[in-house]
């Protein structure tokens, strides 16, 4: 891809797209300024929007490798990594084995993060039932889920490998566990571009508190730093610093803009650096932004129907059903990429209640965003994903109410475009402890993703220090059971 | 096609066929992948044989290496095509001076589908040009050139000694492909980008007027003079620390998920110092790699050693320690692989290098210089305290000699004395745990070699460790050995910030028979070699709110069987002797077990933590639990009044004891002879005069005896799958080192350091004197700063790069020589503007016939704010400060964070290199500028233009502090007219003045707001101060209306292209 965002011969397209978009009149453009041209440096957050013939900007809409079935992801990271055991895989027998040791041929080489691995098996709190014509057994925690069976595709057959928090986010997110690896957001923008012309390709939004992983979760790694996540704020601005200085109005910023944009113009016609026409756009584009993203999270616009259905009691409070909705609208305005982190999963302990609370706050914004996608059409070229870092312990921590963390098995779903929907995927064994039917590794499951958007994994790849790096490492099969 | 078939067809083949697939793979791992790794611009004439070798190399590295490269494992067909084979020849791989009878060719060049390479379906076919150029290789004999950048470089002769050999070198490339230099910039943008590129900061109205006046008289030496002036300012070394800062991946945190804050600005300051003082670059580097071994180092040196410790840790909760420090040292060689390899050693953590010669083992060789170290902290004195401490110990020392003087036969004295200590020590044998662990499993404690148990990973703030034995005899009493352990904080033996431990409570279990029930033995009389006086826990922690209501106590060492976990024995003897090993004795009062062989438990709580994180523990780090069985009869402890640090020293032969094991046992021996009280008690006083150290640092100390490892190579590079046992040595393709050799002492890292420095190192210089450029054109004389490995093709002004990393290295290494010689040149004096033909030739400046031109770093973008507004304060070093940040910036942070008090005074205004670095929380502010978080080493800055950079210097609270101070200093420093303050805002934003449009531009919108302001359709209040509340004094004649249209235009002035750019 790296001759894209160098290419000479696509020069000429950027010039006239310098010309046409950072407002510089023709007329008051001395001659020699009319190279205006992209530097491989210059790196606009945003897009050129759908309508641009020009392939030379980095956050230009590309075609990928083959045709896809999605063109946009919303990633719904539940970090903490949720129990499987209480949410999605229904595990009779370890009911009946409550209490009881785990036999010992299952513990050899095991590794927990907090207990002996010879800790007593913990019986599943939560009852389970078939739901949808599609007969999937899910728990009675996830009500709403239920109702959307017919439309997700559960993978109970996850596994990845890392237990520790920040690692195995880190490797969820960027496929790998070593810091400094672009996130599967930043190499869906580098890959596919950005179609928004007035927000940021790859859009981060959180409830609860940061993650374990940090920023690196939706960091650009080693690709420019364009194509990484920008968060929107819980509080305060939705984009750091969006909002003027105290006592300037709108008029007096556009003036301010105005003039330096003036100013900056002088420049260009002098030096001829191209880079001053990119940063040009960039006052520009964030003079935009100044508008667009409180429009976006203006929820008034919303019926009191569709606050409802998500379960949004206060549209100012930052909540995981209002980041749902906010997805949605974010996709609806051609953002590439959405990322939800909600990081309260980690149930060591009181478990039933903890868990209980956090599927009081989920479940049923989640289940709106999907009917909502579904019913705009929006879901069958949008992926969801659904799910943390990796799973649950079938043994007890704490005395009789948490669990460790698993590595070897856990549960993730998806919803949305090219993927075969009211089906499950993979199984485990009757305790939940190994996977023992179509094993999904993280590099699988990201190889799959790409997949549905277009991309061999093997070949989306960038040169840092001499090496193709790549999402998948060296790994990562499709996997084409899930595939629609 | 193959003409030349015979009995070995079929040899060929399997080889063709495994070449055709290398090239097919490479393809498929590099769509679209044509990078310009060769020189751009037009084809000039035919390369030189030398150069045509590099260009070979650089397309088969390209094309063929991936399978045919050093990699063993990978390689197909036993085909290997990055060294030269002498089986070429017989296989016909490669037939000198006959490109056509080559295999090589004729696969590439041919037109069979099944033949040809790359195969069709991968639609990348090597160029025409590359070709060609592998076709004239061929036939000018097929020799590869070594790799440019591991032979070393030389100096290309310069025969012309007037001038400066930078311009001679650029001049020759430029002539040969018909290119030339660019006009000089005018003075005034000189001036600006010398200030920029020397000291980060622009210069004022009147430092740029005194430069146009001595340009005026003589431009060469003006500049000269410049050049050495602002060398010799301390901001230099502030400017110059910065990309030597990303490459150490320097942090105020230690980062994973809970990102706790560290002390390690010492070593930051030790970098600015070492800039400053133009510290030879090679003892920069040796003492950094391993300051903590040169003989008789000083505290300095030490400090350097903390370059290693700028690495992550992570605190996370239940990790397995060993886990991460294996990845911490992946992460060493990484961060060492770009400083001073220029070299991708990670690649070769889990195989051998696809690309460079660089085999999974001699990875490992390098590993091992690494591997066997304790990540120590050590404590920093400022001077003055170093003073004091020296005078104190030379006070001690007097008092000693003098007792040696008074008792001629004190040695045999004291050699009673130790032999006393080691027989009482006898009666204690080490208990061998057979079962143990820490509450909670948050630690995970390790059983060592001498029984002892080591805590590493998160400290718990409360809770306890348990361990179990089988003792073979009747047990009296129990013994706590607190040890000392270089992965403590100042070795121990606690694992506080202070290295300190408390103990709240032991408590003995005995079971008689498996089945029956346990039962708490009853403790009396504990007995500790160093007690506090009772007292209040007191101020300890970084946060310590519940601590009021539960009046925890610490003091003797009966508070341990007290019953009460509110009180604790807590043996801190002060600052430097409380790294100390101590130890603790119970009696017990077993009960009687009959023929049973009762089964012991023992508990041990430390519950004195803080409320925070790990770092408010008071945990112990090591130690060692031991037994007795003397007569309960006969009072069973004896402690001498002695540190255990003395009874430890007593262990060992009088011989063999250490200078610190020596002066232990003597000060311990003179605490035990009634006569010599009066001068025990002098050395007490001296002691209880020592400092607390002003500040630590975290660097790498090696270990010795018992915790000395060896190294594994780790299979796939995993922590836990080692494989075979590796010594340290360097890769074969490097200069030569002493072979490793068993039979010897090992090498270490101070012989690593020493080698890399070595004149004949290929790389060391090459890559510094690179990122030196870097730093100053914004692009390297090789592109890729962290590689010049077998993918980097030789760079387009090698000679020049060779020239300067010789004469770096010529000249004591000395930087500042290398960077007056740049700077004093042609080449660095050009104009920097461009006509549409120039850039479309040479986008990046390649060929160097323009002046550099970019946007600063984000450091610079701040500081220059802070300049022109008159705001910056200038003082350089201390702890980082801590910048305003948007509240919804913390609160999403993993951990909570309790210590962010923002700077109100003039600390707000201190350089951008002082602000506190979060890893997990990147600065709002320069990351949007493209700072790097410092997860891993950076050696090359990405440089980006964003509408949320444009948002955060229009709206972000030092910005907008900037622009209402600038506005201020400009309605009081310049003239009282319009043209006058815009010119003079002008000269201090972009260091000239404005143009007439500009002037105009800018009068135009002073009017309109104006207009608006005294319209009232803005409150002019909020607009100058910030709130409509606050009205400074102002001067004479300023309204506050004025400042109000000011702070409008300041704004936009300090965001203009030319003031965030160097021209």
């Amino acid at each position: 891809m790296n001759d894209t965002l160098k290419s000479q011969t696509a020069r000429l397209n950027a010039r006239r797209w310098f010309l046409r978009d950072c407002g510089i009149g023709v007329a008051g453009m001395a001659v020699q300024s009319l190279m205006a041209s992209e530097s491989n440096a210059a790196i606009n957050l945003l897009g050129t929007g759908g309508l641009e013939t020009n392939t030379d900007h980095p956050l230009s809409p590309k075609s990928p490798h083959f045709p896809a079935k999605a063109k946009r992801v919303i990633y719904i990271f539940q970090a903490g990594a949720p129990s499987q055991l209480e949410l999605f895989d229904a595990k009779p027998e370890l009911s009946k084995r409550d209490g009881q040791l785990p036999p010992a041929s299952l513990l050899d080489g095991y590794r927990a993060a907090f207990i002996n691995p010879n800790s007593k098996l913990l019986g599943p709190k939560f009852s389970f039932a078939k739901h949808g014509n599609c007969g999937m057994e899910l728990s009675e925690l996830l009500p709403h889920t239920a109702k959307i069976a017919d439309d997700i595709c559960v993978i109970r057959s996850m596994t990845t490998d890392a237990v520790n928090h920040a690692p195995a986010q880190i490797l969820m997110n960027t496929g790998s566990q070593q810091f400094g690896r672009p996130s599967f957001g930043a190499w869906t923008l580098y890959g596919l571009g950005s179609e928004s012309r007035s927000l940021p390709g790859y859009v981060v939004l959180t409830s609860l508190k940061g993650t374990s992983g940090g920023s690196s979760n939706y960091g650009s790694g080693f690709l420019p730093n364009g194509y990484g996540g920008v968060p929107f704020r819980t509080k305060g601005d939705p984009i750091l610093y969006l909002s003027n200085p105290n006592g300037f109005d709108d008029q007096l910023q556009r003036d301010s803009l105005d003039l330096l944009k003036k100013l900056n113009q002088q420049t260009l016609e002098t030096v001829g650096d191209p880079n001053t026409a990119a940063r040009i756009q960039s006052y520009e584009s964030a003079y935009q932004l100044q508008s667009s993203a409180p429009e976006l999270m203006d929820l008034t616009q919303e019926s009191q129907e569709t606050l409802d259905a998500y379960g949004i009691k206060n549209t100012k409070e930052a909540t995981f059903a209002r980041n749902c909705l906010l997805a949605r609208r974010l996709v609806e305005r051609d953002v590439r990429f959405v990322q939800l982190f909600h990081e309260g999963w980690d149930q060591h302990g009181d478990l039933t209640n903890a868990i209980k609370r956090n599927c009081e706050a989920t479940d049923q914004p989640v289940a709106a965003l999907i009917n909502d996608l579904k019913q705009s059409g929006l879901l069958e070229d949008t992926i969801v994903i659904w799910g943390g870092e990796f799973g649950r312990t079938p043994m007890v921590q704490g005395g009789n109410d948490g669990r460790d963390h698993h590595n070897r098995s856990f549960t993730m779903w998806l919803a949305g475009g090219g993927i075969k929907s009211g089906y499950v995927h993979g199984a485990t064994d009757e305790l939940g402890f190994n996977v023992i039917e179509n094993k999904v590794h993280v590099h699988d499951l990201n190889a799959t993703l790409l997949h549905l958007l277009g991309f061999d994994h093997e070949k989306l790849t960038y040169r840092f220090q001499g090496r193709d790096f790549r999402l998948t490492d060296v790994h990562g099969n499709v996997v084409q059971d899930i595939l629609a | 096609m193959l003409t030349t078939a015979n009995a070995t067809f079929s040899r060929y083949q399997n080889v063709l066929f495994a070449l055709a697939l290398c090239v097919l793979l490479t393809v498929l791992a590099q769509p679209g992948f044509c990078r310009s790794q060769e020189a751009p611009g037009t084809p000039g004439p035919v390369p030189t044989t030398p150069e045509l070798q590099n260009r070979a190399s650089s397309i088969i590295a390209e094309h063929c290496l991936q399978c045919h490269g050093p990699d063993e494992a990978a390689r197909q067909a036993d085909l290997r095509l990055d060294i030269q084979d002498p089986e070429w020849l017989d296989r016909q791989i490669i037939v000198p001076g006959n490109n056509s009878l080559s295999l090589v060719i004729q696969r590439i060049v041919s037109e069979d589908p099944d033949q040809i390479m790359p195969p069709p379906e991968h639609s990348k076919p090597l160029t025409k040009e590359e070709v060609q150029m592998l076709r004239q290789w061929v036939d000018q004999g097929g020799q590869f050139a070594r790799h440019w950048s591991f032979v070393a470089p030389q100096k290309e002769a310069v025969i012309d000694s007037k001038t400066n050999p930078i311009d001679l070198l650029v001049a020759k490339r430029l002539t040969e492909y018909g290119k030339q230099f660019s006009q000089p910039a005018a003075a005034n943008v000189l001036c600006r980008r010398l200030y920029l590129d020397i000291v980060g900061l622009p210069p004022s109205p009147q430092q740029l007027d005194d430069f146009l006046a001595a340009f005026e008289l003589s431009p060469v030496r003006a500049r000269q003079e410049l050049v050495n002036h602002l060398l010799s300012l301390p901001a230099y070394g502030e400017h110059w620390a910065r990309p030597w800062l990303d490459v150490a991946r320097y942090s105020d945190t230690n980062g994973f998920e809970k990102d706790l804050p560290r002390e390690q600005w010492a070593w930051r300051d030790w970098v600015i110092h070492a800039i400053n003082t133009d510290k030879p670059y090679d003892e920069f580097l040796v003492e950094q790699i391993a300051g903590d071994l040169i003989p008789n180092r000083t505290q300095d040196q030490l400090i350097a050693a903390g370059f290693f410790r700028n690495g992550m840790v992570n605190e996370e909760g239940a990790i397995v320690a060993e886990q991460f420090r294996i990845e911490g040292n992946f992460d060493r060689l990484d961060c060492l692989g770009k400083a001073a390899f220029g070299l991708s050693l990670q690649c070769a953590q889990c195989h051998s290098h696809k690309f460079d010669p660089l085999s999974h083992d001699e990875y490992f060789g390098l590993f091992a210089f690494f591997n066997d170290t304790h990540e120590a902290q050590s404590w920093i004195y400022s001077d003055q305290q170093q003073r004091e401490i020296q005078e104190l110990d030379r006070q001690i020392d007097l008092i000693q000699k003098e007792i040696k003087n008074q008792l001629p036969d004190w040695k045999q004295a004291e050699e009673r004395f130790a032999q006393d200590l080691a027989k009482d020590n006898a009666n204690w044998q080490a208990i061998d745990l057979d079962d143990y662990f820490w509450e909670g499993g948050l630690n995970h404690p390790e059983k060592m070699a001498d029984h002892s148990i080591l805590v590493l990973g998160h400290p718990t703030t409360h809770g306890y460790f348990q361990g179990e034995w089988q003792p073979t005899v009747g047990v009296t009493g129990i013994r706590l050995e607190a040890l000392q352990h270089g992965d403590q904080p100042f070795s121990g033996p606690g694992r506080s910030h202070e290295g300190t431990f408390a103990i709240s409570e032991i408590e003995v279990f005995q079971q008689n028979t498996p089945e029956a029930e346990w039962v708490q033995i009853p403790c009396e009389n504990a007995v500790a070699d160093f007690e506090l006086p009772e007292q209040p826990l007191g101020d300890y922690y970084f946060s310590k709110p519940h601590d009021e209501p539960t009046k925890r106590r610490i003091g003797t060492a009966n508070f341990v069987i007290d019953k009460d976990q509110k009180t604790a024995w807590m043996p801190d003897r002060g600052s430097i002797l409380r790294h100390n090993d101590s130890c603790i004795e119970i009696q017990l009062n077993p009960q009687p077990a009959g023929e049973a062989n009762p089964r012991f438990r023992i508990r041990i709580h430390m519950n004195h933590g803080g409320d925070g994180n790990g770092r408010d523990n008071l945990q112990l780090g090591r130690f060692r639990l031991c037994q007795t069985n003397r007569s309960a009869t006969a009072k069973p402890l004896k402690i001498a009044t002695a540190d255990h640090g003395a009874t430890l020293a007593a262990m060992v032969s009088s011989e063999r004891r250490t200078d610190t094991e020596n002066q232990k046992l003597f000060l311990a021996w003179i605490q035990n002879v009634e006569s010599l009280q009066e001068f025990h008690s002098k050395i007490v006083q001296c002691q209880a005069k020592y400092p607390h150290a002003e500040t630590s640092v975290l660097h790498l100390a090696s270990t010795s005896g018992l915790q000395s490892r060896t190294t594994q190579l780790l299979d796939r590079g995993e922590w836990d799958q080692p494989k075979h046992t590796v010594i340290p040595g360097v890769p074969v393709i490097m200069q030569a080192m002493r072979k490793p050799d068993l039979n010897q002492p090992p090498l270490s890292r101070l012989d690593l350091a020493n080698w890399l420095t070595r004149p004949d190192s290929p790389l060391t210089a090459r890559v510094q004197v690179n990122r030196i450029w870097q730093s100053i054109f914004g692009q390297g004389l090789v592109p890729t700063a962290e590689d010049f490995g077998t993918r980097t093709a030789a760079p387009v002004q090698q000679s020049l790069l060779d020239w300067l990393s010789v004469e770096l290295m010529e000249n004591r290494w000395s930087q500042k020589r290398v960077l007056k010689l740049i700077f004093n040149s042609q080449v660095y004096a050009q104009d920097s503007s461009m006509t549409a033909e120039q850039f479309e030739a040479d986008p990046e400046n390649t060929w160097l016939s323009r002046g550099p031109r970019f946007r600063v770093d984000a450091e610079v973008v701040r500081d220059i704010a802070l300049s022109v507004s008159g705001l910056l304060h200038e003082e350089v070093g201390g702890p980082s400060v801590f910048p305003p940040v948007p509240q919804s910036v913390l609160d999403q942070n993993f951990a909570n964070i309790d210590y962010w008090n923002v700077a109100a005074d003039q600390d707000r205004y201190r350089r951008s290199l002082y602000v506190f670095r979060k890893r997990t929380m990147p600065d709002p502010l320069l990351g949007s500028f493209d700072a790097p978080n410092s997860d891993f080493s950076c050696a090359r800055r990405t440089r980006s233009i964003t509408p949320l950079a444009a948002l955060v210097s229009l709206n972000e609270t030092i910005f907008v502090e900037a622009a209402r101070a600038l506005a201020l200093r400009i309605v009081t420093q310049a003239g009282p007219t319009d043209p006058q303050r815009i010119d003079f805002a002008y000269r201090l934003c972009t260091s000239r003045s404005a143009t007439p449009v500009q002037q105009q531009l800018i009068q135009r919108a002073l009017a309109q707001q104006r207009e608006r302001l005294a319209a009232g359709w803005v409150p002019i209040r909020e607009i100058a101060f910030g709130d409509a509340q606050s009205l400074p004094e102002l001067p004479v004649g300023v309204s506050p209306q004025d400042v109000a249209t000011w702070v409008v235009v300041a704004r936009v002035l300090l965001n203009l292209d030319e003031t965030l750019t160097k021209n």
